[in-house]
């Protein structure tokens, strides 16, 4: 779900702030400019200690409100610090994952994920309380209870073993999204094939948004086998490129130029 | 109505997806020069199955499409525009250089870039007046050097795919590998790196 109202690609907005613009920005009477300003630091990835000191105090901020009760500026603050790689920001993201916005909390868990910060997994974990029997639209509005799939991505890149029975369950869950997340989570807790297989038969589905979910997962967690049907996915080549990058980072990882990253490179450059 | 009439005339009439796709196989398969206005025309039709069939007919054409591919160049469907410098990049054709060098340098669509790139490399310099070749492989190099800088990872992928040709095309073997050189000391993207230590590895190996 996107709330922001900024395009991505909003470059000629972009081109006349500079960093410490932004960061006065975040303080500016003008809420329309604080939001923005946390927008861009994440954008550009200003990892400068006053930016992030910045955002971590706009993660607290009570003057942007939405008519249904949302924080719009501790959304963009959220998001923007786990882009910036800074962990100070772990304690003020963990308490966002009890924020009464959703899109609060779904932004603070995949802004931990990011982080690598395992302190957040007992908090993740509550997220998932009630299993998935509570697992279920919000009436009226276009999201579940819980930012399920951000919460369980988050805890399959924190490595969180101890939440694989919680996690488990969601595998059948209603909605793709939550059950391509779930598979994708224990996929990295157990390096079970299974899971791999079952993201990579997803490619073949009905739905294009939902074979760009399963590319996105399938790079996500470096699954080699899947390099020839990422290739032959019915998808645009740029969701393609990023999934086999993401086999490839997997790869370089450990060593470099095996015969398996080299096969993974020759399929990215007949994509080009 | 003659047999390229027909198979031009089931394109065009196709009133499904599947018939397109059919269609548009036909029509390439037979190679026709009368086609080449028809299949270009194909690559807007938003059907990406029916599209890479027409690139694929197109680049078998060879030669006699690239004029056609230049003038008919799509300025408001990147996705039209990104299968024609597919087409042009995989015949190699020089006449493509201009278009190559200023689909690479400004396009605003990363996937026009990427296939300008990789294009760049592989022109079949030799078809050029002898006095032109070194000036437009210069140019190239140029222009590819200065996009192997860009933000986004993915283009400077496919600029080091093109330099990586370039360096098998052109004499330019010994600066490029001076460039692939200095990209990896700043290249931070793991996945990037690695692709410029395979264009190391395999462009060393044809040198010698």
């Amino acid at each position: 779900m996107q709330d922001s109202s900024w395009s991505e690609d909003s470059v000629a907005e972009t081109a006349g702030l500079t960093i410490e613009q932004a960061i006065a920005n975040l303080r500016s009477p003008d809420l329309s400019l604080r939001y923005y300003a946390a927008w861009w630091l994440g954008k550009f990835r200003v990892n400068a200690p006053e930016a992030v000191e910045a955002l971590i105090a706009a993660l607290e901020d009570e003057d942007d409100r939405t008519e249904l009760g949302g924080y719009p500026l501790r959304r963009n603050a959220a998001r923007a610090l786990g882009k910036l790689g800074d962990t100070q920001a772990v304690p003020g993201l963990i308490r966002c994952l009890a924020c009464e916005d959703y899109y609060v909390r779904e932004a603070a868990a995949q802004s931990l994920g990011m982080l690598n910060a395992p302190s957040a997994i007992p908090a993740l974990m509550d997220l998932l309380t009630g299993g998935v029997e509570v697992a279920v639209p919000v009436p009226g509005r276009p999201h579940l209870t819980q930012p399920y799939d951000s919460v369980i991505e988050a805890l399959g890149a924190l490595q969180a073993t101890q939440a694989i029975s919680l996690i488990q369950p969601f595998l059948e869950h209603p909605q793709a999204k939550v059950q391509y997340a779930a598979t994708r989570a224990m996929y990295q807790l157990t390096q079970e094939d299974c899971y791999g297989q079952r993201l990579m038969q997803a490619l073949e589905g009905e739905d294009l948004q939902l074979r760009r979910t399963a590319l996105s997962d399938l790079g996500a967690i470096g699954y080699l086998p899947a390099r020839e049907a990422i290739a032959r996915c019915a998808a645009e080549n740029s969701f393609k490129l990023l999934a086999l990058k993401g086999l490839l980072e997997h790869q370089a990882k450990h060593h470099d130029l095996t015969p398996d990253a080299i096969q993974v490179m020759n399929l990215m450059d007949s994509l080009l | 109505m003659t047999e390229a009439q027909a198979l031009i005339r089931a394109v065009e009439q196709a009133d499904s997806a599947p018939r397109l796709v059919a269609a548009v196989k036909d029509l390439a398969a037979a190679e026709v020069e009368a086609g080449i206005s028809t299949l270009i025309a194909v690559l807007g039709y938003n059907n990406p199955t029916a599209a890479v069939a027409a690139v694929q007919g197109l680049i078998q054409i060879g030669s006699p499409a690239v004029q056609p591919l230049i003038d008919q160049l799509d300025d408001y469907n990147y996705g039209a525009r990104a299968y024609a410098i597919r087409a042009l990049a995989a015949i190699a054709d020089p006449r493509a250089l201009d278009i190559l060098l200023a689909s690479a340098a400004t396009d605003f669509a990363p996937s026009v870039r990427r296939a300008a790139a990789k294009g760049l490399g592989n022109l079949r310099w030799r078809e050029l007046p002898a006095q032109q070749q070194s000036v437009a492989q210069a140019k190239a190099l140029e222009t590819l050097a200065v996009i192997a800088q860009d933000a986004d990872w993915s283009i400077r992928y496919a600029a080091v795919v093109g330099l990586q040709s370039l360096a098998t095309t052109s004499k330019l073997t010994s600066q490029i590998q001076d460039k692939l050189a200095q990209i990896l000391e700043t290249e931070k993207d793991a996945a990037v790196r690695s692709r410029v230590q395979l264009a190391q590895l395999q462009v060393f190996s044809t040198t010698f």
